[in-house]
């Protein structure tokens, strides 16, 4: 090996500063319009969450336990793939979040983006956000309000796979008599969230 | 319903390219451009890489079109570095105290000079084999050119610094 070759193998380059210039790339991007997608991952009480958001609002709240890079492969699939980590962009959704969880908040101003939602789906899961703090409905209600009041198991189906949980409050709905019914997240997190509420006692 | 572009092949999220491969062409534009223009042009890579990421025709090596775009910024950034570009003319390079080139690299000052002096694949060719220690077959992949092109660049980047570095 010549001198030349082992001085430039030497070269000493120094690591990359991750959080600033990375941090500075994501703004860059929101400037330019190119960051369609930012998310974040904030503590809760439930476990850590992933939140979603465009431009037109939350499009995605993922549990823990559901697998980030399979999330993260369908939101590019099926919204954009200019996907970022971007905390600053998801900044006014955690708040709310914390907020609800402390116990200072009941409702969410963070606008939705129903992007992820079709169908008999998208207008069961817009009832659902109107119940209110500390309410609940049952399957066959929902699916009532939705237009189609025969269609409840079908409303369960699309309450299951409520890409927005917690601030969709899919947890407000149960059995008519007054079983827990599911959640995507699992019964205990549903416990949860209706004793925070004080629908079901803590 | 919004119309949509069928998409052949599923393009990963590009915070995945980010994380993948961030690091590395981090290194490959301190080689090039040294530490402090290296930052900017990583943005501008990975700017110019999300802006035409979503009309890509296809998610086949997005390494070597990372490396593409990068290589292209960074001769963007030494022809700004220096003004005349006179990669034939070693004495048209600023000396090492002006202060737009000043402290970017640690040491061997002399001989970063002249790497940012080669003619551009020349330039890349010697960075990937050297600093980044990737063999002939890759980094005739990343420049899209034939192994035996990346041979002849790196050893006739490797002659030219010969002459030109300590004389």
């Amino acid at each position: 090996m010549t001198e030349i070759e082992e001085r430039l193998r030497q070269a000493a380059t120094p690591d990359l500063d991750r959080d600033r210039v990375l941090g500075a790339l994501a703004r860059r991007a929101d400037d330019a319009g190119l960051l369609d997608v930012a998310y974040a991952a904030t503590d809760s009480p439930l476990g850590e969450l992933t939140v979603f958001v465009t431009r037109r609002g939350l499009l995605r709240v993922a549990y823990a336990d559901e697998p980030i890079d399979s999330v993260l492969a369908d939101v590019a699939a099926r919204v954009s793939p200019r996907i970022l980590r971007a905390p600053a962009r998801t900044d006014e959704t955690r708040r709310e979040l914390d907020a609800y969880f402390a116990g200072t908040r009941r409702s969410f101003d963070v606008a939705v983006d129903w992007s992820l939602v079709r169908g008999f789906a998208a207008d069961v899961l817009r009832q659902t956000a109107r119940i209110p703090f500390g309410a609940v409905r049952s399957y066959g209600q929902v699916a009532a309000s939705a237009g189609s009041p025969r269609a409840y198991r079908a409303a369960g189906n699309a309450l299951r796979s409520n890409p927005i949980p917690i601030v969709v409050p899919c947890h407000r709905v149960l059995h008519a008599d007054g079983g827990l019914g599911g959640y995507s997240g699992g019964l205990d997190r549903k416990r949860y969230l209706l004793a925070l509420e004080g629908t079901l006692p803590a | 319903m919004p119309r949509r572009v069928p998409s052949i092949v599923q393009l990963p999220p590009f915070q995945r390219l980010v994380d993948d491969h961030a690091a590395e062409l981090h290194r490959f534009l301190v080689a090039s451009v040294g530490p402090i223009d290296a930052e900017d042009c990583l943005q501008e890579t990975l700017l110019s890489a999300l802006r035409a990421y979503p009309q890509l025709r296809h998610g086949d090596n997005l390494r070597a079109w990372l490396y593409t775009i990068a290589h292209h910024k960074a001769t963007d950034a030494i022809r700004r570095i220096v003004r005349q570009p006179a990669p034939s003319d070693l004495a048209a390079l600023p000396p090492s105290s002006e202060p737009s080139v000043k402290g970017h690299e640690p040491s061997d000052d002399g001989l970063w000079q002249a790497v940012r002096g080669l003619p551009a694949k020349q330039r890349a060719a010697v960075v990937h084999r050297f600093v980044l220690d990737l063999d002939y077959r890759s980094i005739a992949d990343r420049m899209g050119t034939t192994e035996e092109a990346a041979r002849q660049n790196v050893s006739a980047g490797l002659r030219r610094l010969r002459t030109e570095v300590d004389r």
